[in-house]
């Protein structure tokens, strides 16, 4: 049988309806059109979105070698034994020079293979049409539709693209080791603001206390306000369980708080406006690249500013203006 | 550094969108003792391009195909040192298509006599590559025999 047969034989409306009764191979096949944002993703978000925003959305983020992928799998663990079913997106860095990546995050999490209450999907993390972050909150989608109560967005912390992924989930957990070097580099990356719940992981390590203290002080020269939730610091030993228990219940207390005042919501509201934003300003400028270069306006007007006629802000004003 | 002007750009986004990548899931059934070789082939394919998972030593067929259903993959490789191959293939395939992936190309390789070619390849299994192949005949066979899935259209 040629490849593909399950999607040429297979509407959009059929594959949605497949998933939303359970079956997993549509809804890994779903989260595929939808990563890559090709024929059907029109259609497959405008179905799905009706049955989103019931999950959970948890977010971890740390540099690699932090232990995220062991945290996780412990988070699942724990989420089981709760009785709630977990779907997990674990996006590894893509090669720059082939395109190609490893994938290698499920190598820990495969204790739950044969519980159909567990869901990972390894993504990639570049070449995605119009970002990373939209991409991976699209195929989180996709696990919230399936009825996953709880759903864990794993990334690598080390660019602005990981830090944006991770302000789309309710809760998100910034995983650091002791031990790492620069510690204060990691906590100086941009990434402090995002952190609902600090985890310093493998905290059996010499220095755990250290990065904590260190945490705490960068955290006092954040602004505060009157009743902004003040980041709890957990430390972990993921690979034999130490501190999961104290983890949930940082985890749990930030859902809290989250809940009481609307604040969810309010939450949810503007990372929409962001995302909306954020796919607006790509697609406007996509529309006025394709524009500018059918119409020679913007080989004229590089002409122009290369002989210093024009500076580049009037460049970039005649650019979109050009046609209007 | 010369700026890339805005169509060398789009070619670029062309070439490397004119297919969706190539997911290929590269497992261990059984019981080997090491994974050298699943490493060095996971690492060829990565380097053409293509989306590897890897899930390391260990597996069972019905971790193969379970994570081969929830990543979506286009190819499975299975790599066998153990002997076993006889035994645990006829699984991994059955496990496949109990979960409907019979669009899935099966590809094997490690330590298989010649003599049980044939009988892998009825099994479904397209492709049997034996120690010295070279990297890059595996991973055009990988190439050559996925085929883009559906049409292929941009939608933003």
């Amino acid at each position: 049988m040629a490849a593909g047969t399950r999607t040429q034989t297979t509407s959009i409306q059929e594959l949605v309806d497949r998933m939303l009764s359970g079956d997993r191979a549509a809804a890994s096949r779903l989260m595929t059109i939808v990563e890559n944002r090709r024929t059907g993703y029109r259609e497959a978000m405008r179905l799905l979105m009706p049955h989103t925003g019931r999950a959970q959305i948890l977010g971890v983020t740390g540099p690699p070698g932090a232990g995220k992928s062991t945290l996780v799998n412990e988070l699942i663990k724990a989420y089981r034994q709760e009785g709630k079913t977990v779907g997990v997106v674990a996006v590894d860095p893509t090669s720059a020079v082939s395109g190609g990546a490893l994938l290698g995050d499920r190598i820990r999490m495969l204790s739950y293979y044969q519980d159909p209450g567990v869901f990972v999907r390894s993504m990639a993390s570049r070449g995605q049409l119009g970002g990373l972050a939209a991409a991976t909150v699209d195929v989180a989608r996709v696990l919230d539709a399936m009825g996953r109560e709880v759903v864990v967005i794993e990334t690598v912390g080390v660019g602005q693209d990981e830090v944006s992924i991770a302000g789309l989930a309710d809760t998100t957990l910034l995983v650091e080791v002791p031990g790492m070097g620069d510690d204060v580099q990691a906590i100086k990356a941009g990434v402090m603001e995002i952190a609902d719940v600090f985890v310093i992981n493998k905290a059996d390590r010499e220095g755990a206390d250290r990065l904590a203290n260190q945490i705490k002080t960068v955290m006092r020269l954040l602004p505060q306000a009157e009743d902004a939730w003040i980041p709890p610091i957990v430390k972990t030993v993921a690979a034999d369980g130490t501190g999961i228990p104290e983890l949930l219940a940082a985890i749990a207390k930030h859902q809290e708080y989250l809940s009481a005042e609307d604040r969810l919501e309010k939450q949810r509201r503007a990372r929409l406006q962001t995302e909306v934003l954020d796919r607006a300003r790509d697609l406007a400028l996509r529309r006025i690249l394709s524009r500018v270069e059918q119409s020679g306006e913007l080989s004229r007007v590089l002409n122009d500013l290369q002989a210093r006629k024009i500076d580049p802000a009037t460049a970039a004003r005649m650019l979109v203006d050009d046609g209007q | 550094m010369v700026a890339k002007s805005p169509s060398e750009l789009d070619e670029q986004v062309a070439s490397s969108e004119a297919g969706r990548k190539i997911r290929v899931l590269i497992a261990k059934p059984g019981l080997d003792g090491h994974d050298r070789g699943a490493k060095v082939i996971a690492r060829a394919l990565r380097d053409a391009g293509m989306e590897v998972i890897y899930t390391g030593l260990h597996q069972t067929p019905e971790m193969i195909a379970e994570a081969a259903l929830q990543e979506d993959v286009d190819a499975v490789g299975l790599s066998i040192l153990s002997g076993a191959h006889m035994a645990l293939f006829p699984r991994v395939m059955e496990e496949l298509h109990k979960r409907g992936l019979n669009d899935v190309i099966v590809y094997a390789g490690g330590i298989i006599p010649d003599d049980d070619i044939p009988a892998i390849k009825e099994m479904g299994i397209a492709g049997v590559f034996g120690p010295g192949t070279p990297m890059q005949e595996a991973v055009r066979f990988v190439q050559e025999n996925v085929q883009p899935r559906h049409s292929m259209e941009e939608e933003d």
